[in-house]
Order: C-alpha cells, then sequence, then structure tokens
C-alpha cells in the first residue's frame, strides 16, 4: 500500500502487550510531530474475549477520549482518514501478547552459525527457546527429546558457509525431521522452518524436511563467509512467517492486520529499529533496557552493530524468584542499607511471583524491589556482553605489534566507555517514584564508565516509534527527540581502583554552570543541573584511573543536565561494595544520602 | 464500583465441573458417552513414536556416507532388537568384515546417503490418560480423548508442586489457623489428601511423603521450607512435573497465613469424601492455578449460585496480599477515587480498609483480593 506522507497529519499507535494495550496518538502540531494523548487498557488474547481487537478499540477509545477526537467507528474499526477533528491518517500496531514470537535455532557450531542464528531471531524480536547445534554438549536422542518438547512458532537452521562441507548441516536437518515438533497454535497448522545455511547444502536439507507438515522456506546464508554475517534476509523471513503464521492464527489477529497501514511488528523488533535509527543518525553508541514482569530485554548499538538479548527469566514479578535464586539474596541485599529478615523476604518474594500485580507500598519493600531490580539489570546487562561479540571463528592477521595483546575472535562488542546513551524503559525504572532512583539502577547495575547520558523512555512508545520509523522515518525521529525520551542527566565515572579517600579524579565544569572539585575513591556526588542546561567538563584522573583518554590521562567532555542532574562517580569501575554487611551498609547509606533517593518522597508522603 | 485488580481465588461447595482428557497425539478412546467413571479409569491410550537414536554409521564402519546404504543388514522400516547386527562391512576378499551390532531395540527410520546417518526409532511409548475426576462421560472425541464432567466442590490454591493425584480427605489439624506439623501427620493417613490450617512445616511434608500422603494441602508454608523440601531454590513458577511422591497445595501464600476459613469449613464438610489434586502452577500468561476437585454426588443439592467477584464495594470482605499488611482480613471502608502517595513515595489508587481488629488502614487497590466469607 502506497501511503502518501505529504497529507499524514494524525497517526494512531498501537502496542499490543502480554497484559497491556498501550495506544498512542501522533499530531502534527505547528508543521511538527508531536505524541499528544496515550491510553490503555487491558490486552484481550486470552479467553474470555480471545480476540486482540477488542483491547485495541477500549485504548484507541480512551485516547479518543482524552483528545475529544472520535477515532473508531461503531463496529470498533479504526475511523480513517482524520477529517473534521475525528479519525486519523495513519494506524500502526506492535505486538508481544500471547507470549510474542518464539523460536528455536539450530546452527552446526554453536558460537559460530548457531551464535548467528540466535542473532538473526532476536534481532527480529523473537524469544528464543533453545538453541540446538552440533557442538552443544548434548547427545543427537536428548536434543531430538529436547526439540519434541519444545512448541516453537517457527524453526531456524543454519549451518555452514557458502562452498564449505555440506555434512553437518544435513544431519543437523536430519535431526528435526524425526522430532516432528509440534508448533504453538494448533497440530493442525504445518510448522515454519527457515534454512539459512551453506546454499550448497539446500537440496540436502530440502530433502531431509519433505514432510507435509513442515512448511520450509529457504534464503541466504546468514553467515557465508565466517568473517561475515548476513542477518537481513533470515532476519525479513522470520517478520514474514511471524505474520503469516503466527500473528494469522492468534486471536483476533486477522482482523487487526486489515486495520493497520503497515505489517504488524514484535514490540522487541521495533525498539531496536528506533534505537538503530537513532544510532545511526546521531553517530553515537546506545544501550537500551525494558525491564518487565517476565522478562529483561537489552538492546545496544556499537559502532553501528546491532544486538539484542532476551534473558527470559529476569524480571521484577514472575519471574522475581528467579532473579532471587539466580543473583542470590547476599547480593540483593548488599544494595539494602538497613537490616532485614532473609526468612521473611524469601516469603515475600514468593508472594509477589504468585501474586505478580501487587506493587510495593512501604519505602522498605520499595528499597528492596529496587534492589532486585539492580540485579536483575545486572545479570541481564553480563548475559548481553557475553551475547554481543565480534564473530567468532574469525582468524586474526598478528603482527609483532600484538604479542603483548592477544586479542582472540569473540569478544564483546560491548564497551561501557564508548557507550553515549543508556536508556530505560519497563515499570520499576519508568515508575520508581524519584527520578534519582531510575538513574541510579542504572548507574549501579551498568557501571557506564567515562561521560554517559542517561535518559529514558517517557511512556514507553519506543516499540510504536519503531514501527513508525519503517513508514514514517521523519514523524518518528521528532517524536523520538521531543516527546519519547526525558534526559535524566549525564554520569561520569573514571575506571579503575583505588584507595578509599585516596583522590580518583578532579573536574572542573564550565557553561551553564559553574563548579569543580575532586571525587575521591568511593565518592558519589550529586551536581545540580537542569533538563535545559549544557556545560564542559573536564577530568583529570589520577593515576590507575580512566575516564576515556588513557590511565592517568586528562579529558574534556560536554555534558548535558536532566531531571536527575550531573552524577560524578568516584567509586571506580568495576564497582565493588564492600564484603562486610555492615561496612556495605553505611557505604550505601552515604550514597543514598548523596544522590537523595528517598529525601524527595519522604516529603510528598508528609505533605500528602 | 471499582475493579479489584487481584481477583481471589476460586472457592465453591458446588459447581458443575468439566475436565478435558486428551491423548498428545491420536490413539484409542476406552469410554463412550453416558459411561460413569472412577478417577483412576483409564480414559484413553496410545503409543507415542518411540525415542530416536541417530547412529553415525559412515563413522562407526569407516566408510563413505554413499556406501551405508548398501551395507546395511536392516533396511528402513524394519525392525531390530538391541544386539542385533545392524551393518557389515565387505571386508577384505569376504574376510575381516566388520559387523556393528545394533545398541538399541527398534525400528531402522532413515538412512542417509549424504551424512551416512542411520537413525533407529525405539519401541513405542505407552501413555495412558486417567479420567481424574469420578463422573460421567459427556462427550468423545473419536481417537482424541473424551471429556468427564461431575458436579463438585472445587477449590483453588495459590500455589502448588506435584501433578494429578486423589485420595480421601483427611483433616489434620482442629483450626484454619493452625500450623500443621509432623506431630499431626500418621500412618493411617496413607492415599489420603490432608489438610491442614495456617502454615506447614517442611518436617510435616516430609512426614507426609514418608507415610504415603498422596496430597497435602494448608494455608501456607515458608519459602525457606519449600526450598529445604525440592532441594533447589524455585525460580519461575512453572511446577507440576516435580517427581517427589506426593503434591503439595499452598491455598493463600508464602508465610504463616491461615486458610481461608471459607475453604477449611469446606474441606471439613467434605471430609472422607475422594478428592482429585492438581498442584500444577503456571503464573505466566495463561495463568494455571492448582485445584482440589470434589466430586458430589449428582443433583443432592442445587448449584451455588456464581459470586460476582471482582468488584470492589463498599463492605466486601477483603484480605490484603502485600506487606505491611500482608495476610490480615478486614472489609472495604472507602474507595476514594483520587490517587494518594504511598509509603514507597508512589502514588497509586487505594481504598481504605476496616481490619477485623477494628483498625483503618489505607492500601493500594492493586494489593487486596476478596474473599467469600
Amino acid at each position: 500500500m502506497t501511503i502518501d506522507l505529504e497529507n499524514i497529519n494524525v497517526i494512531l499507535a498501537t502496542d499490543c502487550g502480554s497484559t497491556t494495550t498501550k495506544a498512542i496518538l501522533i499530531e502534527k502540531v505547528d508543521g511538527t510531530y508531536r505524541q499528544t494523548y496515550r491510553g490503555e487498557a487491558p490486552t484481550t488474547v486470552e479467553k474470555p474475549f480471545a480476540n486482540v481487537t477488542i483491547g485495541v478499540t477500549n485504548s484507541v477509545t480512551e485516547v479518543g477520549e482524552l483528545a475529544s477526537r472520535q477515532l473508531t467507528n461503531e463496529d470498533g474499526t479504526i475511523k480513517q482518514p482524520a477529517k473534521d477533528g475525528d479519525g486519523c491518517d495513519l494506524y500502526i500496531s506492535t505486538s508481544s501478547a500471547g507470549g510474542g514470537l518464539q523460536m528455536m535455532v539450530a546452527g552446526v557450531i554453536a558460537e559460530m552459525t548457531a551464535a548467528s542464528a540466535k542473532r538473526a531471531a532476536l534481532g527480529a524480536g523473537a524469544i528464543v527457546m533453545d538453541v540446538i547445534s552440533s557442538n552443544d554438549k548434548r547427545r543427537p536422542h536428548e536434543q531430538i527429546q529436547r526439540i519434541r518438547e519444545l512448541r516453537p512458532d517457527m524453526i531456524l537452521i543454519s549451518g555452514g558457509t557458502d562452498g564449505g562441507t555440506t555434512e553437518k548441516v544435513v544431519q543437523l536437518a536430519e535431526l528435526i525431521a524425526p522430532a516432528k515438533p509440534q508448533p504453538r497454535f494448533g497440530s493442525e497448522y504445518e510448522m515454519p522452518i527457515i534454512y539459512a545455511g551453506n546454499k550448497d547444502a539446500s537440496d540436502e536439507v530440502q530433502k531431509s524436511l519433505e514432510e507435509d507438515w513442515i512448511d520450509l522456506a529457504v534464503v541466504e546464508n546468514l553467515r557465508p563467509k565466517l568473517e561475515q554475517e548476513n542477518l537481513g534476509p533470515a532476519r525479513d523471513k522470520i517478520h514474514d512467517v511471524f505474520l503469516e503464521h503466527v500473528m494469522a492464527h492468534a486471536p483476533g489477529y486477522n482482523m487487526l492486520m486489515d486495520w493497520t497501514d503497515a505489517d504488524i511488528m514484535p514490540t522487541p523488533g521495533a525498539v531496536g529499529d528506533i534505537l538503530q535509527t537513532i544510532a545511526k543518525k546521531d553517530g553515537i553508541n546506545v544501550v537500551g533496557v525494558d525491564i518487565g514482569g517476565a522478562t529483561t530485554d537489552v538492546f545496544s548499538v556499537f559502532d553501528e552493530t546491532f544486538n539484542r538479548t532476551v534473558s527470559a527469566n529476569l524480571g521484577m514479578s514472575y519471574s522475581i524468584s528467579n532473579v532471587c535464586a539466580e543473583a542470590t539474596m547476599p547480593n540483593v541485599l548488599r544494595w539494602v542499607h538497613f537490616d532485614m529478615d532473609e526468612r521473611q523476604l524469601r516469603n515475600r518474594v514468593k508472594n509477589k511471583m504468585i501474586r505478580p500485580t501487587t506493587i510495593p507500598q512501604s519505602l522498605e519493600s520499595l528499597i528492596f524491589e529496587q534492589a532486585v531490580a539492580r540485579e536483575a539489570l545486572r545479570l541481564a546487562y553480563k548475559q548481553h556482553k557475553e551475547f554481543a561479540t565480534t564473530l567468532k571463528g574469525v582468524q586474526q592477521q598478528r603482527t609483532v605489534g600484538d604479542t603483548f595483546s592477544q586479542q582472540s575472535s569473540g569478544n564483546t562488542i560491548v564497551d561501557n566507555m564508548k557507550l553515549n546513551l543508556l536508556v530505560a524503559s519497563g515499570g520499576v525504572l519508568s515508575h520508581a517514584p524519584s527520578m534519582n532512583q531510575t538513574a541510579m539502577m542504572l548507574v549501579d547495575a551498568f557501571e557506564p564508565e567515562g561521560c554517559t547520558n542517561l535518559a529514558k523512555d517517557s511512556i514507553f512508545m519506543m516499540p510504536h516509534l519503531g514501527v513508525l520509523s519503517a513508514v514514517h522515518p521523519e514523524a518518528a525521529s521528532q517524536v523520538f527527540e521531543r516527546d519519547c525520551l526525558i534526559y535524566l542527566g549525564t554520569c561520569i565515572a573514571a575506571k579503575g581502583a583505588g584507595r578509599i579517600g585516596k583522590p580518583c579524579f578532579t573536574w572542573s565544569l564550565t557553561g551553564d554552570v559553574t563548579a569543580s572539585g575532586t571525587s575521591n575513591f568511593g565518592d558519589l556526588d550529586l551536581i545540580a543541573m537542569g533538563p535545559e542546561q549544557t556545560g564542559t567538563i573536564t577530568c583529570e584522573p589520577a593515576k590507575g584511573f580512566d575516564l576515556g583518554a588513557g590511565n592517568g590521562k586528562k579529558v574534556t567532555h560536554e555534558v548535558r543536565g536532566g531531571t536527575v542532574g550531573l552524577i560524578i562517580d568516584g567509586r571506580g569501575r568495576p564497582l565493588g561494595l564492600p564484603t562486610d554487611r555492615q561496612e556495605c551498609q553505611q557505604t550505601i547509606s552515604q550514597w543514598v544520602e548523596n544522590m537523595k533517593l528517598y529525601e524527595e518522597m519522604e516529603q510528598a508522603v508528609c505533605t500528602a | 464500583m471499582a475493579h479489584a485488580y487481584t481477583p481471589g481465588l476460586k472457592v465453591t461447595s458446588r459447581m458443575t465441573y468439566k475436565v478435558i482428557r486428551m491423548l498428545p497425539i491420536k490413539g484409542e478412546v476406552n469410554v463412550k458417552v453416558g459411561d460413569t467413571v472412577e478417577a483412576d479409569k483409564i480414559v484413553a491410550a496410545t503409543y507415542m513414536p518411540g525415542d530416536v537414536y541417530p547412529l553415525n554409521m559412515a563413522n562407526l564402519l569407516a566408510v563413505p556416507p554413499k556406501d551405508v546404504a548398501s551395507l546395511m543388514l536392516h533396511k528402513e522400516g524394519e525392525k531390530i532388537e538391541e544386539g542385533e547386527p545392524l551393518a557389515q562391512t565387505a571386508g577384505i576378499f569376504g574376510k575381516f568384515k566388520k559387523i556393528y551390532k545394533s545398541p538399541y531395540s527398534g525400528t531402522v527410520e532413515t538412512i542417509s546417503d549424504v551424512t551416512g546417518q542411520v537413525i533407529l526409532r525405539g519401541p513405542d511409548i505407552p501413555v495412558e490418560v486417567r479420567a481424574y475426576i469420578s463422573g460421567k462421560v459427556i462427550d468423545v472425541a473419536p481417537e482424541v480423548g473424551c471429556t468427564v464432567e461431575n458436579d463438585a466442590a472445587f477449590i483453588q490454591g495459590i500455589f502448588g508442586i506435584g501433578g494429578e493425584t486423589f485420595g480421601n480427605i483427611k483433616i489434620a489439624v482442629d483450626t484454619a489457623d493452625q500450623t500443621l506439623t509432623a506431630a499431626d501427620l500418621s500412618e493411617d493417613m496413607r492415599g489420603c489428601v490432608v489438610v491442614g490450617g495456617a502454615r506447614m512445616t517442611v518436617e510435616a511434608i516430609e512426614a507426609a511423603r514418608k507415610f504415603g500422603v498422596a496430597a497435602i494441602v494448608s494455608g501456607g508454608m515458608d519459602d525457606q521450607d519449600l526450598r529445604d523440601f525440592l532441594g533447589y531454590d524455585l525460580g519461575v513458577a512453572i511446577t507440576g512435573s516435580e517427581k517427589k511422591g506426593i503434591t503439595v497445595v499452598v491455598t493463600e501464600g508464602f508465610g504463616d497465613i491461615s486458610m481461608a476459613s471459607r475453604t477449611f469449613e469446606l474441606f471439613k464438610a467434605f471430609e472422607g469424601h475422594e478428592a482429585s489434586v492438581n498442584g500444577a502452577t503456571q503464573i505466566r500468561a495463561g495463568v494455571m492455578r492448582p485445584e482440589i476437585i470434589i466430586p458430589l454426588d449428582a443433583g443432592s443439592t442445587d448449584a451455588e449460585p456464581e459470586h460476582s467477584g471482582g468488584f470492589l464495594e463498599l463492605g466486601k470482605p477483603l484480605r490484603i496480599i502485600r506487606d505491611p499488611y500482608f495476610g490480615m482480613i478486614g472489609t472495604v471502608k472507602a474507595l476514594p477515587s483520587d490517587p494518594h502517595v504511598l509509603g514507597s513515595g508512589s502514588k497509586a489508587r487505594v481504598l481504605e480498609v476496616e481490619l477485623n481488629t477494628g483498625e483503618a488502614v489505607i492500601v493500594p487497590r492493586a494489593n487486596v483480593e476478596l474473599i467469600e466469607v
């Protein structure tokens, strides 16, 4: 369908999440696109409704009421085009309802083609249920058993470089056919399988998978050479299959697909798209995080390379118990500056898990949840760093100069020193009573180094803007800059370790705010610097510390303020906390006080 | 009228309970519409294709993949027993033949001339589906399964472990707020569904298991005890497949929390009756809670009217499900419409609750669940 971008003045976008459907209205105001209203309603994919469009209509109706604009027709469909103050010109949607897109991927070598296949699936917005490879240490019959147990929406097979050996990838296909995996939606549907491996093996793979219950699609090899990834064709095919099979079989989606003016995208895929667009446009490195009840998604764009990971069991409600189990309770409690009874806490965590919609009422409860969030984010980012690597298996050409720096392939490309912008979204970060708390959860968990801008997605509209960027990049970009991000401020942090109280770096700030000082090792300070204020900071690190220019080398950065301000972090990297519980509590108490983490809210409670 | 975010769990003295019993793949259904079945009756059975064992025959015989098919002593579709020769090389001048004996019993499924891989499929695996509740078969899906229906008392728990089981109800405590300890368990409870009051201790669960109790149900349990019993920290709430020899169901939550008096009274009223119990819990999209079903004699009393549940109204009884008032019972005293700043600093819609102690407290609406008394 051709869309006349010139005549688009009113855009309606929905994101159908697992629990809530969120609708936003974007209008052209004085020649600029702005997000104006938002509404939400429970998602209606599950019984008794079993029709996603009911939730969409409800959320859109709420937006319409707020905007005094009739956006739906009497039959619940979207009113188009915009005319006489009613309707909209463009309607788009994303979806992660019903568990999103769930995939199984297979590749010959876990660290090479299987990793590339996983990257393709994650980049397309899927949840990867399992990765099967020839060297995953499971015996073939165990792999078959696993394939049988899973009920993926689709399977992606890769393996071998073009022109290389065909045997291993054909073997892989031969495992899948007898396993007869059942698709998630309805056993009568064909199981979509995408083959994106060695092109020379495609005939044999097709022969192995010639079954009436398989719908096989062959696309270009996603790893045509060891040193080259070609994820685009596989990602596009995943998206097509998502629309043709998964969406078409999900309740009410056929109707929704008719309503939208562009293809429905999986929510995380859309978030990835908008982050890539922004990183490319501004020439920056970005990390984005979305922490939900069940999962945590981490997105990164470093030197234009995009990566996404989903930590399936790290979240703040359904998965809170798993965060505590994985991180261990002592690691969670190190962020809490008072004593708590561990036996009682364990019960609280489980009660949150079994009744996931409850919210913290007391300050103590909030502080504990934010401690869990730090650990969930830390673990999710650790998994992301381990996954976002340079291509493994690529031979490195070494020179004499490399003798003392044995760089191997497969190193993480996530470099906190190069990180320019860290974006937060998801309940515990977005709805924290104070933005200082959001900023500190980010800094403690992600440990940014050098100079990093911190921001949060105001109302989680990145999915909407992601799909909009595919249709109307200008509108998406304008709304992203003006309405999507709330800048929290900038964090200045030095890499290295020293002795508590000894100088870490000296700094001098000029511009809208003038200040200077010395940050000693272990210090954490907050400098007031408002959202409209900018400045230049010059830092001189002590020996053993690095702020981006090298060990002990002076560095200058442009900084911007925000709702929180300028964070001067002299705690060193990697961030270490005292192992002694009493000492740790004292340290955290000091940081809490310096960052004014709970001050404002205590006042708010008193005056309410 | 406002919506309660967390509607209470279903507890009813009589309802029509239907359960669909399906085979994972097509098979044989052993019952017909109108049959009366007991809980342990096998209503449908089938055979799942056996496990698959790939053998890299080209490597095993040290021959090129294309030669494998000609060296196979059993062709595709043929059965073979463990230890029987499966393939044999031609040898040199008819001598020094290399014989490969099958490591498994089963059928030769495929022989690949590309990879030299042979796939053996093991013997079929029998799958049986039981009725789960005693009742009447009201529908049969040929080759797939059936639907069993009965009038039943129904109690939904909040969390459980272990799968389907059944037994006669045995009350082990005097009151709903009594802790269930090992001393409350005895040998004569073998095969029973034992009901406690408040928290059950890990010693009580271990004693129940030792005595062969089918299922143990109580108001609460400590997470530490759950960990001690399972032997690991339960991270994700997807349960039901644990093989601990007993099904455990918690009706209210974690910690020292009394069983709701209505639930406890219901169990007491049906002491000695047979109950079907499933501990399977899944707290994700498509939430699944553990359940206790007590089949009743048909038509003995009228079905209990459907409770409207889910709406907060003045005077309605409720329970607080989050600290600092976790587990406390009260009634809705007021429903202010404006958001309120909580002790945590967050703004949320709240309600005023008059606790049973007479004290009035403000609680977020998300932190209560309606109960029936």
